[in-house]
């Protein structure tokens, strides 16, 4: 009934993917060392950088604070997976013109984040942009810059009608 | 840091768990939201040997009313008290605290009995109930039971659960037209645990307030009502109830900061508590 | 989107046609990152690949009597279990000292403890296993018996007589000490109108590089080379200090960084756990990784700041500034980090205190002693926020004494705009800076007086709203005088080779490396714009020993200003390369001709005349239709150091708005301001984020940051909920203004902007703070970080 080690069948950006995993194992280290998306990170382990999110059945959660064993039959969507269907493409187009990256660890979860804001409040303002932030740690930027260009989206999708 | 090795169980039904929980009673532990204690694995300061997930029952998961109470599933998730209209209209204490707990991405999986059961003294949630005068249900070997949020808080990380116990729902009576709220809690960042807060409720008397319940947070190893300032504040005396906190919690210093300042912040935190409820509209 | 290009236009020699130089281009490097693609060395895996984990000390110091590492190695995936005497045979010790910090002393340093722990979190033992989990399980396992020493932590007492000696070889606990005195300094405060003293505190920091400290060693005994993934500054460093403690050459180690998340100085040292891994790769014959975790990361990465500094300042009853005075001290940990050494954020502060400033008398003592806690070493901005700090606190202090407004006592005292060349009492050299320009376009900036009626205003109301200042200078384009004269082998010089392809696109290597600054963008719109292509036809290639030019890499502001100019000379002399071949061809004279957007043209005209793909075409393919005698060169390389200055020091001025709940103490931060002056800017996008996210840099210290130790030396706050580093949340915007004096030591005429932000930040956020209180009649606050607690006690509401 229980065991150190368990098979798990899940879909992961879309693809259904069997393993069989430790069950001590996180979802960001499944990822990563299983199946080598490496676009999500890992930055401190306990839940506090962010660098790990991740969308488990459609909703972000730190893939540090979750264990893989847990997704067995669930929907993983990483940021290589939003990157290909191109969910968020303006989004990452915004981030680079807007230079709201530097060295980009915090990247994939500051997009993924950024994309369930604007997926439930069409125009944030500043003050909303930076909460709904608030989980996500970015050494480089000092933030200014990438609450520019998530506002920056966020107009131009209410614009567009999208 | 990895985790130690452990052993995972998903439980398929409530007597599972609790007979899974009763396998290895030392080294067994529940698994619900996570949010807390996989980062406990991750830093190998929690090593059991083996984790009972109980995500998998539904029943423990959602908001009902059930007459004059609101019933929320213990694997109920953050996020969705967060957005609940039920628990803005029934429970609004629950609807201005959940913004400060943590940051999306963590209350979309955390959960409410997870916070209640790891009872950690400087959380949110505990206090909260601890103001609702909530009730705990709890299920056991030996059947359910309901336990008033007032006993549940035993100790620091300790509470009513038993090892085999489960908790399953919490129960908040409903919001009165009298029923006035108030939250507030200085955190140094928006989602931090907070240096001290306060989670307050009392019943409008006419200009003034009466059964008030006040439960401060971060100044001791549980939640803590602060009993002599409760009498003072339904007796119109904001005064006397804020100097009276110095009778009523004993905040000890830690890495933020030190007890005299989480004294005074606590005494803050009362007048503008206190200045949300009695500015309050039905 | 608004992208703002606030450069007045001052380009000359570098005026060319489709010039990129002072465009904010977007980074060519970066759809890779947005989209997970990147390739950090934490993402890297090799064949036969095992991971390290460490058994660290939980003393501050103590003697290690005995481990036993029999039950770990038993344990399964375990590879091998390996001590610091095992390990010593492997790799040398090393001792971080530099002959020109005068009498600056270190004990030997091993990889791994040998026989002493001095500090917790120090090794003590690596087990290396098939996985990281798997080794930390073993970790668990190995036995060490500590018989525990006493503790120095409070650098007050560490030169006590009674105070426990950390190495005993060394006689004391003084690691360097360093004294100034400049003019008349007791004569200037007896004259003074006015003096004043206080005390200032800067927390301990580190930095919490998103991506913690990460290194892949591959010891081939087939090649008898070793290959290093590393997440570092300087990768040329590196290689020189691996081949040196394994006793290898340096053509036998190759040193690769690609991409590295975050570094801010803390990836430019010597880290005895990564040193241990590449020894254990030789050791075992195999890739060994190790990926500091979080919680490793707080009592290992260089821990930086951690001064306290009593200052004095005197001034006149209408503003002149007399005298300056400071007697600093800090406690660095048990060893000065090896090679650039511990010694150098003393010297900065001795170096930069008054720098703004026309004051001819100056003392400065320095004292750097050794401590039972994590080591210190350089951190962005080294030296800067406190001299700043503590040169602006004063000015402002000195300035409500006497009754002055803040502005007013700078536009008395700071270097006037016409002065330079000129210097600094305690030495510094200024080719030319601007500190009036860049106060009054400030003042214009933040709309000034609007902002003072503003704060009048709310007084009234009980709303206490701060506004506070910082002029700052910072050192950028270190030339050999930072290291090299120390006899510490970090190159001061760079190079960048460019070469044409094929198809007429150029590739070049450069020495200095990408850490998110965008220094792959700021190479790439040099050479488009020295040789004539478009950005699009070019790529950089960096961080790669083997395939780079000898050079420093990217640290203290360098990499535009000396890897940007041997950008442009090699991109100028690949063009009069190319050129010469396109004349060959065309039966013209190179000097008529000139590279535009791809095409050779004619110079004056701007006539296409041919392609640079067929210039290609024909020096490739069909070399044989060239005059006899005619050898195409279609690589050139450049180097460059600065020599006429020994830093090329920048400027600026910094404001910070914020509101002070004066019942809980909490700062709210409301806006922030700075206007510097780098030299030619090359990409203004780029400079305004690295001033952006140092000045949240400098907030942290300012507001937030501070490793707390007790008094036996344990870190209390070791992890990201206890250690606050600055969030989304509570960050203001940040408005960025630049006036442009460059460096006429090169032709590009750029100087470095990666430190301006964190230099003056928490010297304003704290003049804001204490401009806020001031009506409450509050003491001013000196101690950072400024927490509520702190205000709540000065403005007497805590006892």
């Amino acid at each position: 009934m229980s065991s150190l080690q368990c098979d798990i069948t899940l879909t992961v950006n879309g693809e259904t993917i069997r393993e069989t995993v430790e069950a001590r194992k996180t979802l960001v280290d499944f990822l990563r060392d299983d199946l080598g998306l490496t676009g999500s990170h890992v930055g401190c382990e306990h839940g506090f950088c962010g660098a790990c999110t991740v969308r488990l059945n459609g909703v972000i959660v730190r893939g540090c604070l979750t264990l893989a064993v847990q997704c067995d039959g669930a929907k993983v969507e990483t940021i290589e997976g939003l990157s290909d269907t191109g969910e968020c493409a303006d989004l990452q187009t915004a981030f680079e013109t807007r230079n709201a990256l530097q060295c980009g660890f915090c990247t994939p979860g500051m997009l993924l984040t950024a994309q369930e804001l604007l997926a439930s409040d069409r125009v944030p303002s500043r003050e909303a942009i930076r909460e709904h932030l608030s989980g996500n740690y970015c050494r480089c930027t000092g933030y200014h810059a990438i609450v520019d260009a998530v506002e920056a989206v966020a107009k131009a999708r209410a614009g567009s009608g999208t | 840091m990895k985790p130690a090795p452990f052993g995972y169980a998903k439980a398929r039904s409530l007597d599972e768990a609790i007979g899974l929980l009763g396998q290895q009673p030392d080294g067994v532990k529940l698994l619900a939201g996570g949010q807390s204690l996989i980062a406990t694995l991750n830093m190998r300061l929690s090593e059991p040997r083996l984790l009972v997930d109980i995500n998998g029952l539904h029943e423990l998961s959602g908001i009902r009313l059930d007459n004059d109470h609101l019933v929320i599933g213990a694997m109920t998730r953050q996020v969705e008290i967060e957005r609940s209209a039920d628990i803005a209209r029934h429970a609004p204490l629950l609807a201005k605290a959940l913004p400060h707990i943590a940051h999306p991405a963590i209350r979309n999986r955390g959960t409410i009995g997870g916070s209640i059961a790891f009872a950690d003294p400087a959380a949110e949630l505990p206090a909260c109930l601890t103001a609702l005068s909530a009730e705990i249900e709890i299920a056991g070997p030996s059947g359910k039971r309901t336990v008033r949020a007032d006993d549940f808080f035993k100790g620091l990380f300790e509470t009513a659960l038993g090892p085999q116990d489960v908790l399953t729902a919490i129960r908040i009576p409903t919001a009165l037209a009298d029923h006035r709220c108030g939250f507030d809690e200085f955190a140094r960042r928006l989602g931090d645990y907070a240096i001290v807060g306060l989670a307050a409720t009392a019943r409008a008397n006419g200009a003034g307030l009466k059964d008030v319940r006040l439960a401060y947070f971060g100044v001791g190893a549980t939640p803590v009502r602060a009993s002599r300032a409760e009498v003072a504040l339904a007796a119109g005396d904001l005064d006397k109830a804020v100097a009276s906190l110095s009778g009523d919690i004993d905040p000890q210093d830690d890495v933020q900061e030190n007890a005299a300042v989480k004294q005074h912040l606590a005494g803050v935190l009362l007048r503008r508590v206190a200045k949300q409820m009695t500015e309050a509209r039905s | 989107m608004k992208i703002t290009d606030d450069v007045p236009s001052t380009l000359t020699a570098l005026d060319r046609p489709n010039s990129y130089i002072g465009r904010s281009v977007p980074r060519p490097n970066l759809a890779r990152l947005t989209q997970g693609r990147g390739h950090y060395v934490t993402d890297v895996t090799l064949p036969r690949m095992a991971h390290v984990a460490y058994v660290r000390s939980p003393h501050a110091h103590a003697r290690i009597v005995r481990i036993d590492t029999t039950a770990a190695k038993k344990m399964p995936g375990v590879i091998a279990a390996v001590t610091g005497p095992e390990l010593a045979k492997v790799i040398t010790p090393w001792v971080g000292v530099l002959t020109h910090l005068k009498g600056l002393k270190s004990a030997p340093q091993s990889a791994i403890a040998i026989d002493r722990a001095c500090w917790q979190g120090e090794a003590v033992c690596a087990v290396v296993a098939r996985t990281r989990a798997e080794a930390e399980d073993a970790c668990a396992l190995v036995q060490v018996d500590y018989e525990e020493l006493p503790t120095v932590t409070d650098p007050e007492t560490a030169l006590d007589a009674a105070t426990h000696v950390i190495h005993a070889d060394l006689g004391d606990n003084l690691c360097f000490e360093r004294s100034l005195d400049v003019g008349t300094v007791d004569a200037a405060f007896a004259g003074s109108d006015a003096v004043v003293e206080t005390t200032f505190v800067f927390g301990r920091h580190t930095g919490v590089t998103n991506e913690p400290r990460a290194i892949v060693a591959d010891w081939n005994p087939g090649e008898q080379r070793l290959t290093v993934y590393h997440g570092t500054q300087a990768p040329h460093m590196m290689q020189n200090l691996f081949a040196k403690h394994l006793g290898l050459e340096e053509s036998q180690v190759r040193v690769l960084t690609k991409d590295v998340g975050g570094s801010f100085g803390i990836k430019v040292h010597t880290y005895a756990d990564e040193m241990a891994v590449v020894a254990l790769s030789k050791l075992l014959k195999r890739p060994v990784k190790f990926v500091a975790d979080r919680i490793e990361s707080f009592v290992t990465d260089i821990h930086a700041r951690d001064h306290r500094v009593k200052a004095k300042i005197g001034v006149m009853n209408d503003g002149t500034i007399t005298a300056f005075e400071i007697d600093d001290l800090t406690g660095i940990g048990p060893y000065s980090v090896y090679p650039r050494t511990s010694g150098i954020e003393a010297n900065q502060i001795v170096n930069l205190t008054g720098g703004p400033y026309a004051c001819p008398n100056y003392r400065a003592h320095t004292r750097v002693v050794f401590q039972n806690k994590n080591v210190m070493c350089q951190y962005r901005a080294v030296g800067h926020p406190i001299a700043c700090a503590v040169t602006e606190g004063l000015v402002e202090l000195a300035a409500a004494k006497i009754g002055m407004d803040p502005l007013d006592i700078r536009r008395k005292n700071l270097i006037a705009d016409n002065a330079y060349p000129t210097g600094s009492a305690s030495g510094l050299k200024f080719e030319a800076l601007s500190h009036h320009a860049s106060l009054d376009k400030l003042v214009k900036m933040m709309d000034h007086d609007a902002l003072r009626a503003e704060q009048t205003a709310l007084r009234h109301k009980g709303i206490y709203r701060g506004i506070g200042f910082a002029s700052f200078i910072e050192v950028t384009n270190p030339s050999a005088a930072f290291y090299g004269v120390g006899g510490a082998k970090i190159s001061a010089q760079d190079g960048c080779t460019i070469k044409l392809d094929a198809q007429g696109a150029i590739v070049c290597h450069t020495g200095v490396t990408e850490q998110g600054q965008g220094a792959e963008a700021v190479i790439a719109q040099v050479a488009a714009s020295a040789f004539g292509v478009a950005i699009e036809r070019v790529r950089v290639i960096t961080g790669d020993t083997d395939n780079t030019p000898y050079g420093g890499g990217t640290w203290a502001s360098r990499a535009a200003g000396i890897g940007g100019e041997a950008a442009w000379q090699a991109g100028k002399a690949l063009r009069q390369n190319v050129l010469a071949v396109a004349g060959s061809i065309l039966q013209a004279k190179p000097e008529t001709l000139d590279i535009r957007d791809s095409q050779v043209v004619d110079a004056g005209t701007g006539k296409e005349r041919i392609g640079l793909d067929e210039v290609a075409r024909i020096a490739y393919f069909r070399p044989d239709t060239l005059p006899p005698g005619f050898q195409a060169e279609l690589m050139a390389t450049r180097h460059y150091v600065p020599r006429a200055f020994p830093f090329s020091f920048t400027n600026g001025i910094q404001a910070s708005y914020l509101e002070v709940d004066t019942d809980s103490g909490f700062v709210k931060l409301l806006k922030h301001w700075c206007v510097e002056d780098c030299g030619t800017v090359i990409n203004p996008q780029l400079v305004d984020e690295q001033v952006r996210g140092g000045v949240v840099q400098g907030i942290g210290a300012a507001l937030y940051e501070q490793c707390v130790y007790d008094e036996r030396g344990q870190m209390l706050n070791g992890n990201m909920a206890d250690y606050l580093v600055p969030m989304a949340s509570e960050m203001p915007d940040i408005q960025c203004g630049h006036v442009v004096s460059p460096t006429a030591d090169s032709e590009l005429g750029a100087k470095g902007a990666g430190e301006a932000g964190t230099a003056g930040a928490p010297a304003c956020v704290m003049n804001a703070i204490n401009d806020a209180l001031r009506p409450l009649g509050a003491a001013p606050l000196t101690d950072m970080p400024f927490t509520p607690g702190k205000i709540l006690r000065a403005l007497g509401r805590v006892s």
